[in-house]
């Protein structure tokens, strides 16, 4: 009587062990999984040497990008050997003002009044440059030729924000800034916005408000305020519609061109419509081949033999996602229901026709679904493809970025590619359903 | 007498009701087809004209290239082990660009989705924002971010780092909320009557549950992640592909470098995607022992 209670406890003392032994990998799992993950970041903190990194980091620059996005400045420049003062907006040639005009806060004259408001003014004088500074006082500086800048300042201590030798002197205020050197005298005043975004200075437009510009426009004057914007030297619209034209034709020709060369050549790759094992296997490792080259090497390949351009970046995509749309497509159609294509061909259809009616159906909608999908992250390659090939949007991002000054610029393409990715995946999406379901009702 | 009248009267009218129905859908598959070639061609030629080189002129010669460098690196084969072995740490740098990028982004795009999933969000009212915070993040190419970065921190891995982990962010929440909306609540209910904190109940009732599926969406994200972190280092964020941008700009005579650094890439990706593909598949269909 006592061996089934025995085996009973047995069990129990088995399955107990086994429970505890579940539980104690489950316990192990949950706790080292994190900390495998958290030893690998610290690894990689440090393999990336992050702490340096704070070391390296500029400060300055981070100043300058943040304060261009929202900000633009204007220069009122003196060159001290003619005595000549120009004003340009953001110190460009693009954004000069005819000689002898400017905004209303400079007064030209003998000496020059450069008014930064809230009691800050500088003035240009024929010699002297003077700059009043409410709650400190006034700075004087005599640029000369041969002994350098002669700075009179109103304390002995000179301020953190005052910077002065003998070659160049640089005054930091919240309302502007000044710089001396030898050969000229320049001032910098900060204003909210992005300048000359609709018209630059030598347009006519320049300045008016939206009202003004409609009844002009009714007046009959709509093409050449087109035209004024549309060219635009300083933002350039015209290039950037090109430039995002360029970025959308790559992503799309490379997406169906691929797809048109995938499909075909997918039929190679599967089982049961290519009895010949080699060519299968062909098949599969040149789509293996061209996806594992990767588009980055497609596009250093291709640069070369047809240089930048939209073509190039248009390739460099086709001929990825060619693989990649092979290998999509050959499993697709290796899962296509066989009982629809015998029905087919139990109706007498010729092997064309057999693919048409009965394996094209049934695989249009992972096909289409599958290429809109990548049309829309193609959208995101291309920006990218083009910023290395020297084409679309991604070029002109990497231009502006390389000048280290056009911020306004760079954050206003930043804006556009968003913009334009997220509609494309809008419009992928949308696509998507109204193909995907006209087809599900119609066949 | 009027429910007779109204039904189909005979074969005919049925046979050519379809036909026409038919008929009209061939003419919109074809007007559909008309546009869509002339729309491939009309891009095609402004793509071709826009371009430097026209597709005419360097389509016999888009093998020059890779000839000139398999052949000089042929002729110093010798070298070659050398330069695999002078890269190789290029290349682990890019690995852990991806793998640290993809990490990072996988624990963000947990939580982003987390957060906008109906039903386990702690705070429903804001389940749009954080699905337009997802959007958003999808939306930024990472060139774009690691650019940017790459003015402010100096070049160097951890930008593309950065970068790569944004978007992944974005893309992957996107993925695992999809998932989420799969999951059953009635974990988290239970964990709820018996007092667990937000954090607990997504991190026992909720992770079990969609783990797997989230492992496997995260291996194919790093097979995404290493191309790209490839693509980075040749702007300047380090890696394989600043070497490989350094190795060309030498020119000839260097070709050999070029050729390993190619091989490098090519081998790391094909090696990852196969891994990658098994592992998935035991995730998705289960171990088969």
């Amino acid at each position: 009587m006592t061996t089934p209670e025995m085996t009973i406890g047995d069990t129990n003392m088995a399955l107990k062990g086994q429970m505890d032994g579940l539980f104690l990998k489950k316990r192990l799992f949950n706790f080292g999984l994190p900390a495998l993950v958290l030893l690998y970041l610290t690894y990689v903190f440090f393999a990336f040497d992050v702490p340096g990194l704070w070391a390296k980091a500029s400060m300055d620059n981070a100043r300058t990008l943040v304060s261009d996005i929202y900000s633009y400045k204007t220069h009122v420049t003196r060159d001290n050997r003619s005595g000549d003062v120009s004003v340009a907006i953001e110190g460009e040639r693009k954004g000069e003002y005819p000689a002898g005009e400017g905004p209303a806060w400079v007064e030209f004259g003998e000496t020059t009044v450069v008014d930064l408001e809230d009691g800050y003014e500088v003035r240009f004088g024929p010699e002297t440059v003077e700059f009043d500074i409410p709650g400190y006082g006034l700075i004087r500086a005599t640029p000369d030729r041969r002994k350098g800048i002669q700075a009179e300042l109103p304390s002995e201590v000179v301020p953190d924000w005052i910077n002065v030798s003998k070659n160049r002197m640089a005054v930091k205020t919240p309302n502007g800034r000044l710089t001396v050197t030898r050969n000229r005298a320049e001032v910098f005043r900060y204003f909210t916005g992005w300048e000359l975004f609709f018209f630059t200075l030598d347009s006519p437009y320049y300045g008016q408000g939206p009202a003004e510009l409609l009844s002009r426009a009714i007046a009959g004057e709509s093409g050449a305020i087109w035209q004024d914007f549309w060219t635009n030297k300083m933002w350039r619209h015209q290039d950037v519609a090109w430039a995002i034209g360029e970025t959308l034709l790559m992503a799309f020709l490379g997406t169906f061109g691929a797809a048109m060369i995938a499909l075909p050549l997918a039929f190679l790759g599967t089982r049961n419509f290519m009895p010949i094992r080699l060519i299968r296997m062909v098949t599969r490792r040149f789509f293996d081949f061209v996806r594992g080259v990767d588009s980055l090497i497609w596009t250093v390949v291709l640069a070369r033999a047809f240089g930048p351009g939209p073509l190039t970046g248009a390739l460099a995509i086709l001929i990825t996602d060619t693989g990649t749309f092979g290998k999509i497509f050959s499993e697709a159609l290796e899962n296509v229901d066989g009982k629809q294509i015998e029905g087919v061909a139990s109706t007498g259809a010729k092997p064309i026709q057999r693919y048409r009616f009965g394996v094209i159906p049934q695989i249009t909608p992972v096909l289409l679904s599958q290429v809109l999908y990548f049309l829309e992250s193609n959208t995101r390659s291309a920006t990218i493809i083009g910023a290395i090939t020297g084409g679309g949007i991604g070029l002109l991002l990497t231009q502006a970025i390389i000048t280290q000054k056009d911020w306004e610029e760079v954050s206003y393409y930043i804006v556009l590619i968003i913009l334009m990715v997220m509609f494309m995946d809008w419009f992928s999406g949308w696509l998507r359903k109204r193909l995907i379901q006209g087809d599900g009702d119609g066949h | 007498m009027a429910d007779l009248s109204a039904a189909p009267s005979s074969v005919e009218d049925i046979r050519t009701a379809y036909t026409e129905h038919t008929q009209r859908k061939r003419l919109y598959g074809g007007i559909m087809l008309v546009l869509f070639v002339a729309l491939m061609v009309a891009g095609f030629r402004t793509a071709d004209d826009r371009n430097a080189g026209s597709f005419a002129d360097g389509v016999h010669r888009i093998f020059d290239y890779p000839g000139e460098v398999l052949s000089e690196a042929a002729e110093k084969a010798v070298q070659l082990p050398g330069h695999l072995v002078h890269f190789y740490p290029a290349l682990i740098e890019t690995i852990n660009i991806a793998g640290a990028a993809t990490l990072i982004g996988a624990i963000f795009g947990t939580l982003l989705s987390l957060l906008a999933t109906r039903g386990m969000a702690p705070w429903p009212a804001l389940i749009p924002v954080f699905r337009r915070i997802q959007d958003l993040f999808r939306a930024i190419p990472e060139i774009v971010i690691a650019l940017v970065l790459i003015f402010l921190l100096g070049g160097g891995p951890v930008p593309a780092m950065i970068a790569i982990a944004i978007h992944t962010a974005g893309a992957l929440g996107k993925l695992f909320s999809e998932v989420n909306e799969n999951a059953s609540l009635k974990p988290v209910e239970g964990l709820n009557s018996t007092g667990a904190a937000w954090a607990q109940r997504m991190w026992l009732g909720v992770i079990p549950q969609v783990g797997p599926n989230y492992v496997s969406y995260a291996l194919l994200r790093f097979e995404i992640n290493i191309r790209a972190s490839a693509i980075l280092g040749f702007v300047g964020a380090g890696g394989i592909g600043y070497e490989l941008k350094n190795s060309m700009s030498w020119g000839q005579g260097r070709y050999d470098e070029a050729a390993a650094i190619f091989i490098l890439l090519f081998g790391t990706i094909v090696v990852v995607d196969q891994i990658s593909g098994l592992l998935r598949d035991r995730l998705t269909h289960g171990a088969k022992l």
